[in-house]
């Protein structure tokens, strides 16, 4: 198809989980013939087997569909996948930027959620045009005219022009397609000044280097050109430029206005960070586009290798993984009970969960994670403020003038009779209510300024549950406050280990330390000796549990020489062995670091 | 270098409530097939094995219940065995007696045909307790076996003894060894009971019908044996085993010394040729194998070096006196002490196991925690 910036349409989908994004997107594909329908295999855009099995996307995939629409004219639309997870709303801003117009998919019998609204917001603020999809609108309880009130009264969008579709059932495709074409604008740009394309995304690829996802603005990027990376500097010689459709297919050049991906033997990701400007290097673009502000990680955690040998190759899969996520951070650490290790920022606990199931399966590394805290702040004696990414580093209580934690302000949605319930949850958790307004007749939108802490101990699960997984939830990222904070110990078997360490507010310490204790001593396993585990808050031992000391461990007799029946049975006794640290003389299972997850505030 | 044979009897009158091994009902039928094929199995091997391999120096019929078979059928074994192999002058043949279902003549043809060891599963001598565990016997049938087996000339006798069984205490236990001690038996095993899982008795203690005896108790049981029957004269010479000096049980010791054994009928097991196999378990399959003239053998494994050093050492631990460091050498090549250097290092420190003399052996308190030093080995 011949270039014409006109006929070109950058669009991405904006829905809450479950609402039906994947589905459309699979339609949409197969409707321009991206795909036959034999070929497509359930929801193509999600590419990692995780977010397959999870039913989440998590990386951003770029696809080019070719529509000829009802003017007759065939026109280039470019398909840019969003990210449908709290933790992850940094990625969705990254894809709006690479966009002129939105798709808002809601499903006709949930209505709107706490996550989309948020992102509607982030597509507002990128003067992204938004087309208003009613997706489900044939499920029984479908209301799809409470919806579209909903959104009106929510987001006041106009929703006179809404669609009614079935992504499913292929109702109402082809009205999208016409009115991405005609209420989309086609993409500005200068197509003769000098390249400017904004990386949005980048790939490893261990062939072909670092895969760049681009969104050209002004200019155009063709195959031998000498690219350079206006952040850093390094110069590369573009060896391939292509499309997704999906799958890669090379067309030599990108013009302005259009998506693609550039390929030119970058080996290190670091020069090809997200948010740069591709500029050409004979004749560079006197200013760079507006990048995104750096991505600031919002829970820690420590990740161990169990058996110490394993440090180089932790190292090297986290690199490894890096490469496709430039939201994971790490740094070396190292803990007395536990080794050499890394201490690990996230976006939040999803990802964190992710990294984790990624290194154990796809690098087959057996690991401790200790439990994910947020950042503490610290203003000591000496007048100064550090910042405290792992528990076991905050300063003696004598040097501490007073801690503050990081706050979010969440949005919560949920149908009116959950409200008690949410409002209870908010409050155990040390929630400041803000606001709550009625957003239909049935729900209910309450605003809550919470401490992060207390949204990672398992708050999602609780809001879930609470209210029979009817509520949604969004947070940001409110800034600094100033609590009521201790450092909470454990010692096992007379010594502290630090990896175990949390913080914790003052009201709650001696109820989690009691929990906690309690929790660690069902889950190590009896030894050669008595193991006491204590909690304590300074020099003060607040709980304390024992572990008694194995006695006897026999096998009986062997019936009729079936040695080999023995054999299995020792050596699964010890790979269950193999899995624990040994810390000092105590075998510690991988569950005990995570443990405090677990433990309830009731 | 002579070898051992051992030979299956996969019948029971019923199943005991702890045991999770396969044992099918007793019939005419089944017994009558079971005998053909594993007539059938012991003349393969006449044809497969060499003579060395033929010269059997212990003999053993187990079970299931071997008791169950009518006294021609064990002759008609023996018999047969006895065409085939060639045992040594004093060879020890050893028969699974369960009190219950032998009586004075069936004993006296037994002698007869020249069983000359024979092994008793009393295993209590409580009522209360023998029903727990699901036996077909009483107090008094233990008793009556024992002295029947006496009086039919038996004068090489083992008495299984099972402890920790819900409900017992210490009282009862040691009533139950001065009992068994006053028989007098030749050789006496106490087994720890092991609660397998998904078994009746295992399903009672589950759901709450029964409660499992507490370990330290268990512990106390053991030690209590230990004592009382050290202090009757019989030497503890492998965890759960005791002996009058020079009546150690010929046969389990080929298994504690990891020597050459086969074992014929269903779901037996053997170790030849540097393999470990095992029979077809069940008897339908075994059956049809024998019958087609194949082996009964369903699974098999060739040991490497590293394999049997391992099975060498979580075996020979097992024995009092340890694992015999030049016997290993001389199987071997390699010293023990180099082999696993760090891990006696360990076990040393942790006081489970010790070097003495040229074994290395369980310590005291590595007996009752024999599994965490086997683990070292595998």
């Amino acid at each position: 198809m011949e270039w014409e910036k006109d006929r070109i349409r950058n669009f991405c989908i904006i829905a809450h989980i479950d609402h039906g994004k994947s589905t459309l997107a699979d339609r949409l594909l197969e409707y321009t013939g991206a795909l036959s329908s034999r070929e497509m295999t359930e929801q193509v855009l999600d590419k990692m087997d995780l977010e397959r099995e999870r039913g989440i996307t998590i990386k951003m995939q770029a696809v080019r569909l070719k529509y000829k629409a009802g003017n007759g004219h065939e026109y280039q639309l470019n398909l840019i996948d969003t990210p449908g997870h709290v933790d992850f709303s940094y990625e969705v801003s990254r894809s709006l930027a690479a966009c002129e117009g939105a798709l808002l998919v809601v499903d006709a019998a949930q209505g709107i959620e706490a996550q989309t609204l948020a992102n509607v917001y982030l597509a507002l603020e990128h003067n992204l045009e938004i087309i208003t999809v009613i997706n489900k609108i044939d499920l029984p309880g479908a209301e799809p005219e409470r919806v579209r009130q909903e959104i009106e009264d929510i987001i006041g969008l106009d929703t006179s022009e809404a669609i009614m579709a079935s992504a499913k059932n292929g109702i109402g495709i082809e009205e999208i397609l016409e009115q991405i074409v005609t209420k989309i604008p086609p993409p500005s740009g200068q197509e003769q000044s000098p390249l400017r394309a904004l990386i949005f995304d980048s790939h490893y690829d261990p062939y072909k280097g670092v895969i760049a996802y681009v969104r050209v603005v002004d200019g155009a990027v063709a195959n031998g050109m000498q690219i350079k990376m206006v952040a850093t500097g390094k110069e590369f010689e573009v060896n391939d430029v292509g499309i997704f459709r999906p799958a890669p297919v090379s067309v030599g050049e990108l013009r302005s206005g259009e998506v693609g991906f550039i390929a030119a033997s970058i080996k290190n990701v670091k020069d090809c960070q997200v948010g740069d400007t591709v500029t050409d290097a004979k004749r560079p673009a006197p200013v760079s586009l507006p990048g995104y502000r750096k991505v600031t990680p919002m829970v820690y955690c420590g990740l161990y290798p169990v058996d110490t040998v394993d440090y180089e190759n932790l190292r090297d899969a986290l690199e490894k993984l890096r490469l496709n996520d430039a939201s994971l951070i790490y740094e070396p650490e190292t803990s007395e009970a536990l080794g050499f290790g890394f201490r690990c920022g996230f976006l939040g606990l999803l990802h964190m969960e992710i990294v984790q199931e990624r290194l154990e399966r796809e690098y087959n590394l057996s690991l401790i994670t200790t439990a994910p805290n947020v950042v503490y702040r610290v203003t000591t004696t000496a007048d100064t403020v550090v910042e405290i990414e792992n528990p076991s580093k905050l300063p003696p209580v004598g040097n501490i003038v007073f801690i503050e934690e990081p706050f979010v302000r969440a949005l919560i949605m949920a149908p009116k009779d959950y409200v008690g319930s949410v409002m209870e949850l908010c409050q155990e958790r040390r929630g400041i209510f803000v606001n709550m307004e009625y957003i239909s007749i049935n729900r209910v939108m309450l605003t809550y300024d919470l401490p992060l802490s207390e949204i990672i101990y398992d708050f999602f699960d609780q809001l879930k549950s609470r209210t029979r997984g009817y509520a949604s939830l969004d947070y940001e990222l409110a800034g600094y406050k100033q609590s009521d904070l201790v450092k909470l110990d454990i010692m096992i078997a007379g010594e502290v280990l630090d990896a175990l360490s949390i913080i914790v507010h003052r009201d709650k310490a001696y109820h989690r330390g009691r929990s906690f204790v309690e929790k660690l001593r069902g889950l190590i396993p009896r030894q050669l000796f008595e193991i006491p585990i204590q909690a304590s808050i300074g020099s003060r031992i607040i709980a304390r549990e024992t572990v008694k000391a194995i006695r006897k461990d026999v096998l009986a007799k062997c019936y009729g020489g079936d040695i080999t029946r023995k054999r299995k049975l020792l050596e699964k006794q010890k790979e269950g062995k193999k899995r624990m640290k040994q810390v000092g003389n105590v075998e510690i299972p991988q569950e005990a670091f995570m443990a405090v997850l677990s433990v309830g505030d009731k | 270098m002579t070898i051992s044979l051992y030979i299956h009897v996969p019948f029971c009158l019923q199943k005991c409530r702890y045991c999770d091994f396969i044992s099918y009902p007793y019939s005419r039928a089944a017994a009558k097939d079971y005998l053909a094929a594993l007539i059938r199995e012991i003349q393969l091997y006449g044809s497969l094995l060499d003579e060395v391999e033929k010269e059997i120096s212990s003999l053993f019929i187990g079970g299931g219940t071997p008791t169950c078979l009518p006294v021609e059928d064990l002759r008609e074994i023996l018999e047969c065995i006895r065409s085939v192999f060639r045992l040594t002058p004093h060879c020890e043949i050893t028969v699974e007696a369960n009190p219950g279902t032998i009586d004075a003549g069936a004993l006296y043809e037994l002698r007869r045909t020249g069983v000359n060891r024979i092994s008793i599963g009393v295993q209590s001598l409580t009522d209360g307790l023998l029903k727990t565990l699901g036996r077909v016997h009483n107090a008094a049938q233990a008793g009556a076996a024992v002295r029947l087996a006496r009086l039919a000339g038996f004068d090489n006798m083992n008495v299984d003894l099972i402890y920790g069984i819900p409900g017992q205490t210490l009282a009862i236990w040691q009533e139950t060894l001065d009992r068994t001690i006053a028989f007098e038996p030749e050789h006496v095993a106490v087994y720890g009971l092991q609660l397998e899982e998904g078994t009746p008795l295992e399903r009672s203690v589950a759901i709450g019908d029964m409660k499992a005896c507490p370990e330290e108790l268990e512990l106390s049981m053991y030690h209590t044996a230990i004592i009382l029957l050290k202090e009757s004269g019989y030497h503890h010479y492998e965890i759960s085993n005791f002996a009058r000096p020079g009546r150690e049980c010929v046969h389990n010791m080929v298994y504690w010394l990891n020597l050459p054994y086969l074992g014929l009928g269903p779901a037996a097991h053997s170790c030849l040729r540097g393999e470990r196999f095992a029979n077809e378990r069940e008897p339908e399959k075994y059956r049809s194998m024998l019958r087609r003239g194949e082996l009964g053998v369903a699974d098999r494994e060739a040991l490497t070096m590293e394999t049997e050093m391992s099975e060498t050492m979580f075996l020979g631990l097992r024995l009092l006196q340890g694992v015999h460091l030049a016997a290993f050498r001389q199987r071997f090549g390699r010293r023990l002490e180099d082999v696993y250097r760090s891990e006696i290092k360990r076990l040393t420190k942790d006081g489970l196991a010790e070097i003495v003399g040229d074994y290395l052996r369980l310590t005291e308190r590595g007996l009752p925690l024999a599994n965490r030093v086997f683990l070292e080995f595998v």
